[in-house]
């Protein structure tokens, strides 16, 4: 049991209730919503589609593997864990894709490890970044999205630069 | 986005070849194209599903009750957003459900979000300094419990699934912080290159 079960009948329930005590016609409200929905997935889905291929094929093509290789001095050097460099690179990209690795590395290495423990701080502390700029914009008419990127890249390199760090100042 | 997606299907092909694994390239783009098909259609009914609900609250007023109370706080972040706006109650839907973990929540909320920020701000195929920072706050990750990975690590034996709790606060805490500063920093700089 937790938070997030209570959350979703909790809010239908309350606004609902709350819309009826307002004396709005709930039903058709909630019908145009939908239908709403609807066109929202329309739009955002050209993006959707462009990026879990392009994710998808760059999986398969094994070059992450490759590329964590190619990072391991850095690694090293910040004292990270290499298993979870491929963790690192998936997750800004798709969040099926990073739990998949997310799992293996704790079948690896076991959740309570110091490995394992830091691929718990990356998968709790960071967000599908590319697939949220990516749908976010997709929805409106914005083609040059300026500086969201490299802010929002400059989190998750925090993140990777810090996790190993704070998980070895607070359990070691 | 341009380079991100030419990239990745560039490095796939390479990688692919280096590998001698390009088969694999290949049969993923025929079965990563069904894939996305599936993930818009569950995508589909839980977007519809927000959106009535979402619809429902704005009609009966609930959003302009939500933005009113979060208004002193959101308005030094979104620095000239409208105070009366829709899109400042739709930014307070998207974090409290990102908050919550309701992740796909959260999607439909911050989509609604951009629509109106965009109508407020019209500043055409440029993004504003606000759907930047709001974007910003949305890849970081503002969740309290983080509930997937703590399920994770319980499912794979974990003593403790929540001992991480603490760290996911300060780097995350940490990790949109910077964010935030980036995108001030950036959006000055950027500014002065003549983009508006």
């Amino acid at each position: 049991m937790n938070v997030s079960d209570f959350a979703i009948p909790v809010i239908f329930v309350f606004v609902l209730v709350y819309g009826l005590c307002r004396k709005t016609d709930i039903f058709t409200e909630f019908t145009r919503g939908v239908k709403e929905g609807i066109s929202t997935v329309l739009d955002i889905f050209p993006a959707l589609f462009t990026l879990v291929l392009s994710v998808g094929m760059f999986r398969a093509s094994g070059g992450l593997a490759l590329i964590s290789a190619l990072l391991s001095p850095v690694t090293n050097f910040l004292g990270f864990p290499g298993e979870v460099t491929p963790l690192v690179i998936m997750r800004p990209f798709s969040g099926s894709g990073s739990v998949a690795i997310f799992e293996s590395v704790l079948g690896q290495t076991g959740p309570d490890s110091y490995a394992g423990r830091v691929a718990s701080v990356i998968l709790g502390s960071s967000e599908t970044t590319f697939y949220v700029i990516a749908v976010y914009f997709a929805a409106t008419k914005v083609r040059k999205t300026r500086h969201a990127l490299p802010s929002a890249l400059a989190g998750d390199l925090t993140l990777w630069i810090l996790s190993g760090l704070v998980v070895g100042l607070w359990f070691y | 986005m341009k380079w991100v997606f030419a990239g990745l299907v560039a490095f796939s092909l390479i990688f692919g070849i280096i590998g001698g694994d390009v088969a694999a390239v290949s049969d993923a783009a025929l079965s990563e194209v069904q894939n996305a098909i599936t993930l818009c259609l569950t995508l589909c009914g839980i977007i519809c599903l927000w959106s009535g609900i979402m619809r429902v609250a704005q009609t009966a007023g609930l959003v302009d009750v939500l933005a009113k109370v979060f208004r002193p706080i959101l308005t030094k972040l979104f620095k000239g957003i409208d105070p009366n706006g829709k899109a400042l109650g739709f930014i307070v839907l998207n974090i409290t459900a990102n908050m919550l973990g309701l992740g796909n929540a959260s999607t439909p909320f911050g989509i609604a979000a951009m629509r109106e920020l965009e109508k407020e701000e019209c500043t055409g195929e440029y993004a504003s300094n606000n759907m930047v920072i709001f974007v910003v706050l949305n890849t970081a990750s503002l969740q309290i419990i983080p509930t997937t990975a703590a399920a994770l690590r319980l499912k794979n034996g974990s003593a403790a699934p929540m001992e991480i709790l603490p760290v996911v606060w300060i780097t995350s805490l940490a990790a949109v912080t910077i964010s935030l500063i980036t995108a001030k920093i950036l959006s000055k700089q950027r500014k002065k290159a003549g983009v508006k």
